[in-house]
């Protein structure tokens, strides 16, 4: 533990710098799969090409994207801006399913109730359809962030600090414990913003609360 | 654009066929350690699925290994492992780590196969007088099997990926030219090393979604509507 101690100040700026290569991909990758999953979910031609696409990117090893997107975006393959894309596209390919899976399972009676109640589109997208589908992309959110955060550490290898620098310098140097802090911090913050998120849910969908304790006794009581 | 077809010259060039470093040699390494770590995952993890697909008990350690596994950073489980069971057992300590890095998926592909099946299916071969284990064998593996496929499918991209970063400590495989390209600002050989890694996952993955769609019993199979394709399991790696 002694080397913990000592580097305690490495380790926490470590930890901010790899929150911040985690959370803007998440964001980021959010903002793309919000509108693309929704496409996917009204159009069943798009879904089919769309699914795949992002499929066969979320087969790519990180290593392998990582020297791809440059010749795609024209930036340096050893900037922080390569690691971001590539976590964004990771997170893409993971939400744009959740997100056309969150709006497939709004019960079709309840999207025609606030038809016929007088919600126009965007009302009715704002304030039925997006709030309905949100357990399932909240579901989404927490697969994607905890896998971000913990893939983010790839980025040491094309030069970008944050926490995946303990692993090589804790290689480099053989000091066991460095890399041991690096795995621990990382499955920490990785489980810390899943709590978060999952809180956060909560309190914006307050419904599912009660929902997810009466299934949940359901389930027990069937077992 | 020209970085590109300086790529894939390098990619093409005879040299690669030379060396113990050669190209086909490197695929081979890179297959060598992913279908081992992958054999070994499934012995482990597939008897331990089924068994809590059939009982009905123990999904929540499925559930759990399965999110717990995806918080830990593969990279740093490989470089971990190396350091503690010593250099001199690096191939045992990283396949250990590729071997943890698969169970999960196939754990979780194994045990949702049986959770899949219908329960009057498996009413029906009850009340046939099936006994437990040919319940089990007749019956939940055979229609649990295209989602077992999907996860030894995620696990092999996984372990893919991660013998792709497992290059760091010298262990071969595809990902050396990359890491080699990269220290030594050699982008050519970067890309062409990210070229034939994404190749080879691309194909991988395209050989098991074909073994997915044989798995499916035929009268799905007929009717188009497959099992789901993929568990969300497996994090990208």
């Amino acid at each position: 533990m002694s080397w913990v101690a000592d580097n305690a100040g490495l380790i926490a700026a470590l930890t901010l710098e790899h929150l911040r290569h985690s959370v803007l991909p998440i964001v980021w990758g959010l903002a793309v799969s919000l509108p693309l999953g929704w496409i996917a979910h009204r159009w069943r031609l798009v879904r089919s090409p769309l699914i795949v696409a992002t499929g066969l990117l979320y087969t790519l090893p990180s290593l392998a994207l990582l020297p791809l997107l440059p010749v795609v975006f024209g930036i340096s393959a050893l900037s922080e801006l390569n690691l971001l894309l590539a976590l964004t596209i990771y997170a893409v390919a993971i939400l744009v399913r959740a997100v056309a899976d969150g709006f497939d399972s709004v019960d079709p009676d309840v999207r025609r109730a606030a038809v016929a109640v007088g919600y126009g589109p965007a009302r009715r997208f704002w304030g039925v359809e997006l709030p309905l589908a949100g357990p399932v992309i909240l579901a989404g959110v927490r697969v994607a962030a905890v896998s971000t955060i913990a893939l983010a550490t790839v980025g040491i290898l094309i030069g970008v600090t944050n926490l995946g620098y303990l692993f090589t310098n804790g290689f480099q140097r053989r000091i066991v414990e460095e890399i041991l802090a690096g795995v621990v911090a990382v499955a920490l913050v990785a489980l810390l913003v899943d709590l978060l998120l999952q809180l956060a849910g909560r309190a914006l969908m307050p419904w599912t609360r009660a929902h997810t304790a009466g299934a949940g006794r359901a389930a027990g009581a069937l077992a | 654009m020209n970085l590109l077809l300086e790529a894939l010259a390098w990619l093409l060039s005879p040299e690669r066929l030379e060396g113990s470093d050669s190209l086909p040699r490197a695929v081979l390494v890179h297959l060598a350690y992913t279908f081992a770590a992958v054999a070994i995952a499934a012995a482990v993890a597939v008897p331990a699925g089924w068994a809590i697909g059939h009982t009905g008990r123990g999904r929540e350690i499925a559930v759990g290994l399965a999110g717990a596994a995806r918080a830990i950073p593969s990279f740093g489980l490989i470089l971990l492992l190396v350091l503690l069971l010593g250099v001199t057992n690096k191939p045992e300590a990283a396949l250990i780590a590729f071997v943890l890095l698969a169970i999960p998926s196939i754990l979780a592909g194994a045990y949702a196969g049986l959770e899949a099946v219908d329960r009057a299916t498996i009413d029906a071969a009850r009340a046939q007088g099936m006994t437990g284990w040919q319940v089990l064998w007749r019956v939940e593996a055979p229609l649990g099997l295209p989602l077992l496929v999907a996860g030894i499918r995620s696990a092999v991209l996984q372990v893919v990926a991660t013998v792709t970063l497992a290059a760091y400590v010298n262990l071969g495989g595809l990902g050396f030219d990359i890491l080699q390209g990269l220290q030594l600002r050699r982008f050519e050989q970067v890309l062409g090393g990210a070229i034939a890694v994404a190749a080879l996952a691309l194909l991988l993955d395209a050989v098991f979604a074909l073994l997915q769609r044989a798995a499916a019993p035929g009268h799905l199979r007929r009717a188009g509507r497959g099992p789901a394709s993929r568990p969300l399991v497996g994090a990208p790696a």
